[in-house]
C-alpha cells in the first residue's frame, strides 16, 4: 500500500493544490469587489462582492425562489421587498460585514411554516447557483456555506 | 493479448451498462413521481461493490441518489475492478425514499482470470438513517445498514473451508461533511463498522468450519471535493482472516469520482486488494459508472 501512496500522491498533491484548473479560471472571475481585494482586512462579506455584490446574489436567489414549484408556496405571504433586505442584512451579518439585521432569528421567522428537509436543500442548491453566477469562488462559496448550514434545525420542521 | 484482455474487458463493462440499463427503467416504470431530487450534487456519493452507497469499497452513512425529504430516488450502475489475476464485475440498483431508507440489488461475477472458472454473488442491502444529516447537523449522519449475501455456487467456497453458502453483514457508518476545511474545500469523513463472517467479502463464503463467530472488522474513507463536482479520497476496509486455505488481506484505494450531474457519475479508483486465493499483491483499476434518477 505504502508503494501504491506514493505512486499516486503527487498525482494527488498536483490535483489538490491546483483545484484542478478549475480554481484558476474562478480565481480570475471576482468582478464585483476587486476594488476591495486588496485591502487588509479580508472578510467574508467583502469576497462575497460587499453590499453590491451580496445583493446581486439574494437576487439570483429569489429569481429561482420565484420559478421554483416545489417551494415558492412557502412564500405566498411574504412582502418580497422586506424580505429581500432582511435577507441581504442577515447575510451581510452571517458574513462579518457589520451590518444591522433588524429581523427575527431564524427560528422565529421560520416558525409554521413547516420547512421540510426537501425546501431545505432546493434553497441551498439555489443559493450554490446563484454564487456561481456572481462567479463567486468556490472557497468562498464553501465558507458561507459553513455559516449557513448550522441554521438547519432552526429552520426547518415547526 | 494484453491488448485483447483489457478490450475485453471494457466491453464487459459496457455490458454491464447496457443490462444495468433495463433495471433502473423497470423500476422507473413501478415508482411514481420522480422528480430530480432536490439534495446538492455529489451528496449521494458512489456505489459500492456491494451496491450500497458509499464510496467503491465501503458503504458510507449517506442515502444513495438526490432524494430528500419525501423525494425518491433510484441509481443503476455498472462497476469493473480489473486486478492481476482476477476481475470483479458487478451490476445493481437502488430504490431509496425519504432520504432515509435505501434498499439495493447487486450482482458479482468474479473471474478468475489466472486460475479459471468464476464466483459470483448476489447482495441485497437495506439501509436506514437512525440519525443526524450530512450537511447540516453538528451530529454525523448515522445509518445501519444490513447486506444479505448469498454466492451462486458452493462449491469452491466449500472446498476452500467456508462452512455457509449465505451470510448477513450488519453496519453501522458514521458520515459527516466539513465545509471549508481544507484549503477552502469541503472535506467528507466517514467511518463504518461492520460485523461480518464473509471471506473476500462473500464470494468464498461465509464462516469456516473452525469459527463461525461474527467479526468486528473497521473501515474508513475521506474525501476532499475539489470542485463542486469532483472528489478524491482514500478507502480502507479491514477483512477478517479466517479460511486456512490462503491469508486475506485488508483492501485500500484511492478515487477520483466525478459527479458529471445528478444523473451521471464516474467513479476511478487505484486499489490495492492484498492477496487473493493465494495470488499475492492484487492491485490493479476500479471503474465505475452510474445513473441517477
Ligand atoms: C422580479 C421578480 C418577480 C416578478 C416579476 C414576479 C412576478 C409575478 C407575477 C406576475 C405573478 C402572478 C401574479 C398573479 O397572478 O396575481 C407572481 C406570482 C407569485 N410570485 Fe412572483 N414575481 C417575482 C418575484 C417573486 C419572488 C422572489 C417570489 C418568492 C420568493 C415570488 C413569489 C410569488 C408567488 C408565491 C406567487 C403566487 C401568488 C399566488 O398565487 O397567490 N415572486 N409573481
Ligand atoms: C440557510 C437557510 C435560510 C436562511 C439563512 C434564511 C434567512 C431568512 C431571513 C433572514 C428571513 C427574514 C426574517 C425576517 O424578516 O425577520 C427569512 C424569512 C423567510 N424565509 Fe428563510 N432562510 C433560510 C431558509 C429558508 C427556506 C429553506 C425556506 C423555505 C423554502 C425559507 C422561507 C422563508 C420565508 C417564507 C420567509 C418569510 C417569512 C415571512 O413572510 O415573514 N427560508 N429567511
Amino acid at each position: 500500500m505504502s508503494r501504491l501512496l506514493l505512486k499516486l500522491l503527487p498525482v494527488a498533491a498536483w490535483l489538490f493544490f491546483t483545484g484542478c484548473a478549475v480554481q484558476k479560471a474562478e480565481s480570475s472571475a471576482p468582478q464585483v469587489n476587486s476594488k476591495n481585494s486588496t485591502s487588509s482586512q479580508h472578510t467574508l462579506y467583502q469576497a462575497l462582492g460587499g453590499e453590491v455584490g451580496l445583493s446581486a446574489i439574494v437576487d439570483g436567489l429569489l429569481a429561482r425562489i420565484a420559478t421554483d414549484q416545489r417551494i415558492v408556496h412557502h412564500f405566498q405571504e411574504t412582502d418580497i421587498a422586506l424580505f429581500r433586505e432582511r435577507a441581504i442584512e442577515h447575510f451581510c451579518l452571517v458574513a462579518d460585514g457589520g451590518c444591522v439585521y433588524h429581523g427575527e432569528n431564524m427560528a422565529l421567522s421560520h416558525q409554521g411554516l413547516n420547512i421540510t428537509q426537501a425546501d431545505f436543500d432546493a434553497l441551498v442548491g439555489h443559493l450554490i447557483e446563484s454564487m456561481k453566477e456572481q462567479q463567486i469562488p468556490l472557497s468562498t462559496r464553501n465558507a458561507l456555506l459553513k455559516r449557513l448550514a448550522p441554521m438547519y434545525s432552526d429552520i426547518t420542521y415547526h | 493479448m494484453n491488448i485483447a484482455m483489457n478490450t475485453l474487458k471494457l466491453n464487459s463493462l459496457a455490458w454491464n451498462c447496457a443490462k444495468a440499463l433495463p433495471c433502473l427503467f423497470l423500476l422507473l416504470g413501478t415508482v411514481p413521481a420522480f422528480a430530480e431530487g432536490s439534495r446538492v450534487v455529489a451528496t449521494g456519493g458512489g456505489t459500492t461493490i456491494e451496491g450500497s452507497a458509499g464510496g467503491g469499497i465501503v458503504p458510507w452513512a449517506v442515502i444513495n441518489g438526490y432524494g430528500s425529504s419525501d423525494e425518491w430516488s433510484a441509481t443503476a450502475m455498472a462497476t469493473g475492478v480489473y486486478v492481476d489475476d482476477f476481475t470483479l464485475n458487478v451490476i445493481g440498483a437502488s430504490l431509496s425514499f425519504d432520504n432515509r431508507f435505501e434498499l439495493s440489488l447487486a450482482r458479482q461475477t468474479f473471474d478468475l482470470d489466472t486460475m479459471g472458472g468464476e464466483l459470483g454473488q448476489d447482495i441485497f442491502g437495506i439501509k436506514y438513517k437512525l440519525a443526524g444529516e450530512l450537511l447540516y447537523t453538528a451530529m454525523p449522519q448515522i445509518t445501519l445498514g444490513a447486506q444479505y449475501k448469498r454466492v451462486d455456487d458452493f462449491a469452491i467456497p466449500q472446498a476452500v473451508g467456508a462452512r455457509s453458502d449465505w451470510g448477513l453483514d450488519v453496519y453501522i457508518a458514521a458520515s459527516k461533511v466539513f465545509f471549508d476545511a481544507v484549503a477552502g474545500r469541503n472535506v467528507l469523513l466517514n467511518g463504518t463498522v461492520r460485523a461480518t463472517k464473509a471471506n473476500q467479502t462473500g464470494l468464498l463464503g461465509f464462516g469456516t468450519q473452525a469459527n463461525n463467530d461474527y467479526q468486528f472488522v473497521l473501515e474508513a474513507s475521506a474525501a476532499v471535493l475539489l470542485t463542486d463536482n469532483l472528489a478524491l479520497g482514500i478507502e480502507y476496509r479491514q477483512k477478517p482472516n479466517e479460511l486456512a486455505f490462503a491469508r486475506e488481506d485488508d483492501w485500500q484505494d484511492v478515487f477520483l469520482a466525478w459527479f458529471i450531474n445528478k444523473h451521471l457519475s464516474v467513479v476511478t479508483a487505484y486499489a490495492n486488494l492484498g492477496s487473493i486465493a493465494g495470488f499475492a499483491d492484487q492491485q490493479g483499476w476500479y471503474v465505475s459508472v452510474e445513473g441517477t434518477l
